[in-house]
């Protein structure tokens, strides 16, 4: 490893340190990470998929397709079909059928049975499911692997024990379901999202139509042949692909009782602006500009890897993301230097090298919106740094990416820019910390980096938004409630509260 | 002593812990049963909603700060102080036209509400709150938050128990709000300001405007500061105009329409509920 000068104290002397304290992270010059790809020549994908409405594949009516490529390469995976309004209302019918003829007549016992069936089959069928998440998607093998796929099995089983139980859910209060759930999931967690959507869904008696997202369909249609294997009765899920206009034809449906939306703000807005003055129950989990806030007592070292997970997680495709880091003052030098040495280590590439750390951007269109923050950020005069990565020639990558000497107004800190990149602002007190953490419209989750409880409760309690992780970042299960405050959305997805939007109190 | 002149009152509105008239300087008159103007209200207009925001919006910090049982002791004190002016609450609803045995249940049951939810303030957090066994090394809580300045669509029947019923649980979980007052009689609600004004409630936490809906509820529901809408009022035109304002800042709305507020189904903490978020805060368990 390399040494790295010493720090001085100011009458000139060197500081006493411990003996590691000025080493620097240098893994390449010490050793170096062959290649380490997972393989993938097994996966079986069809050349073209149809949607999924009453049990079966069927073609779309009007026989549009799309096509989803591999954002790492670039080169096409599979046609899809877009679903039109006649097809939405194929599915929503199957929906109504499934929920009044089958779905609604059986015991708690048996709906929750199927359920923990789907998990099952999913913990079955996890490492395929997790080499095609990151071949449609553009993330790491690793973070599909460890987090999504196993999460997406824990939510459903999570949600099969509720099934039986709903009588122990709402004190004083019968809960009935719903009926057909409308549901459109984003690309940042395709599986997961999913099983966030349909898991309390069906747990709570409803049937669903669920749309993945345009330039992640497919492992929501494995999961649609899944639901043949499982037995589960036709018309009970429903998968349609598409892009906005059949979400919309979902939002729009006069027979469906509920929309859950994951995606962002500006969409949620639209929604919730063409749902006005209908009777229709509607959840959203909208867009993040999450504060992590590192005091001067904090861990550093654990810090520093909280906000590279806070960050670089999943490309920072991630409502949730960390992505304003507010260091104390007394700290800032020192934490940003740490920071950058660590973000040196940080493999970009591969989506299925076990290596890598940072996947591939999930579409053309991100991408360009990303690079277009970034000369917006340098543009409002905001100081840009890059880790020396090297990225593929092919494929749509960005390097993890720091922007120091930004205001509150910038719109580098104040919009949403859903990639690897972190603004960095600096406090003298906590008061100051938790204005600036709030002053944004969204409100979805923050984190608090200190050793010291009562400030984590003051913090925590004052910091609006519907997640606080205190000395960690980034953790989900299905036992805990998610969601956001302000403009972040409404409702929570997760736990018992998760249950909620998907059940009529009597 | 019987050709004693009489002390009117003159009615104004209740923001921010006082008693302002309307900016605009419009009134309109009150009248009783047999059409004779008993008052004048004011006729609030847009400058006055957005005056009242302000001090809604500086209350909230405080007033969410509160413990669950001081919350509680002041719902408690405004039903104390609506006790004792029981008799001009009685005679301001029989000036709006109500027979005196239904405006005595009014008042007593407003009474009674107040007491209701003022119970609730310490212990809604525990029904709703869980602790949340997740599967890695975390502790992990969920805990309800008030959303934050609630705006208030009361009804023009029962204009006092309409406030209480949406008042009551709007505040006793620690939000701040803005009402808009029943239209025909807002009388008797100008005069439940007064008996908030000494109770303890820190001004600013309950305001109240009079006028005409169709001239304020459009600004009230758009205003960027408000976070959640309360109405009551069941038309389908109303209704659609607040969904349409609420989605510009993803404000959550509750419509409750409502047959009578008399019914006991009004008294459940799912009210508090509705305005209230779920904070969820994790920390490692370990060394």
């Amino acid at each position: 490893m390399t040494q790295s000068t010493k720090e001085k104290s100011q009458n000139g002397e060197v500081k006493p340190t411990s003996p590691n304290s000025d080493l620097k992270l240098d893994f390449n010059s010490f050793w170096s990470y062959s290649d380490a790809p997972e393989s993938s020549g097994h996966i079986k994908l069809k050349e073209k998929y149809d949607l999924f409405i009453n049990g079966e594949f069927v073609a779309g009516k009007k026989g549009r397709m799309m096509n989803t490529i591999n954002p790492s390469t670039e080169k096409p995976l599979a046609e899809f079909t877009e679903a039109t309004s006649e097809d939405v209302d194929a599915a929503v019918k199957s929906a109504r059928k499934a929920y009044e003829k089958t779905w609604s007549k059986l015991s708690g016992k048996e709906r929750g049975k199927y359920i923990y069936r789907l998990a099952r089959m999913i913990q079955e069928h996890a490492k395929d499911l997790a080499i095609i998440e990151s071949m449609d998607g553009g993330k790491p093998i690793r973070e599909s692997r460890d987090v999504d796929v196993p999460l997406a099995a824990a939510y459903f089983f999570y949600y099969a024990g509720w099934a039986d139980k709903l009588d122990y859910a709402f004190p004083g209060r019968k809960a009935d379901p719903v009926g057909v759930c409308g549901q459109i999931i984003p690309w940042n967690f395709p599986l997961l999202m999913l099983s966030w959507k349909i898991a309390p869904a069906l747990a709570a008696g409803n049937t669903v139509v669920l749309k993945p997202a345009e330039t992640t369909p497919l492992t929501a249609l494995k999961f649609a042949e899944i639901c043949q294997d499982a037995g589960l009765p036709d018309g009970v899920v429903n998968i349609v692909t598409g892009a906005g206009p059949t979400g919309a034809a979902i939002v729009d449906h006069p027979d469906v009782d509920k929309i859950a939306f994951t995606g962002s703000t500006e969409v949620g807005k639209i929604i919730q602006k063409s749902l006005a003055g209908t009777e229709k129950k509607f959840t959203l989990e909208l867009g993040g500009k999450g504060p992590n806030i590192v005091f001067e007592d904090a861990p550093i070292d654990q810090a520093v890897e909280g906000i590279i997970n806070s960050i670089f997680f999943n490309q920072g495709h991630v409502c949730c993301a960390g992505s304003r880091l507010l260091v104390q003052e007394g700290i800032s030098d020192k934490l940003l230097k740490k920071l950058k040495e660590r973000m040196e280590t940080l493999i970009v590439g591969d989506p299925l090298d076990k290596n890598t750390d940072i996947g591939a951007i999930n579409s053309k269109m991100q991408y360009d919106k990303i690079n277009e923050y970034l000369e917006i950020g340098v543009n409002e005069g905001a100081t840009i740094h890059q880790s020396s990565v090297d990225i593929p020639e092919n494929g749509y990558f960005c390097k993890p990416t720091l922007f120091t000497d930004v205001g509150q107004s910038n719109r580098i800190v104040q919009e949403e820019i859903f990639g690897p990149v972190l603004t960095i602002q600096t406090f003298r007190t906590p008061e100051e910390a938790i204005d600036k953490a709030n002053n944004t419209p969204f409100g979805l989750a923050g984190g608090i980096w200190t050793d010291k409880g009562s400030k984590i409760f003051k913090v925590s309690q004052k910091i609006r938004s519907g997640v606080v992780w205190a000395n960690t970042f980034n953790k989900f299960d299905p036992t805990s409630p998610f969601g956001g405050y302000k403009e972040s959305g409404m409702g929570r997805e997760g736990g018992l509260h998760g249950l909620y939007p998907y059940v009529n109190l009597k | 002593m019987s050709d004693r002149i009489e002390v009117l009152k003159t009615y104004k509105t209740y923001v921010g812990g006082k008693f302002p008239r309307s900016e605009s300087g419009k009134t309109y008159p009150i009248k009783d049963a047999s059409g004779s103007v008993i008052a004048n209200a004011c006729r609030c207009t847009r400058k006055d909603v957005r005056d009242a925001m302000l001090p809604a919006r500086s209350a909230f910090g405080d007033w969410s700060g509160r413990s669950g049982y001081n919350r509680g002791q002041i719902l408690y004190r405004i039903a104390e102080m609506l006790e004792g002016r029981k008799e001009q609450f009685i005679k301001e609803l029989e000036l709006g036209g109500m027979k005196a045995k239904a405006a005595a249940e009014e008042v007593n049951l407003s009474i009674d509400r107040l007491v209701y939810f003022a119970g609730w303030t310490d212990k809604y957090p525990q029904v709703f709150g869980t602790i949340n066994p997740v599967a890695s090394q975390h502790f992990n809580f969920t805990a309800p938050e008030p959303t934050g300045v609630v705006a208030i669509i009361s009804t023009d029947e029962s204009p006092l128990l309409s406030i209480v019923s949406q008042v009551a649980p709007v505040i006793a979980g620690g939000n701040s709000c803005v009402v808009l007052a029943s239209e025909t009689n807002p009388l008797v609600v100008v005069s439940f300001g007064e008996v908030l004004n000494s109770s303890d409630v820190p001004g600013g936490v309950v305001n109240i405007l009079t006028g005409f809906r169709d001239e304020m509820l459009d600004h009230l529901t758009k205003h960027m500061d408000v976070n959640a809408v309360f109405n009551s009022i069941d038309n389908q035109e109303t209704r659609k105009l607040i969904d349409l304002n609420a989605s510009i800042s993803v404000k959550r709305v509750h419509h409750y329409p409502v047959d009578s507020w008399f019914d006991e189904k009004h008294e459940n903490p799912y009210l508090i509920l509705e305005f209230q978020e779920s904070k969820t805060t994790w920390h490692p368990a370990g060394v």
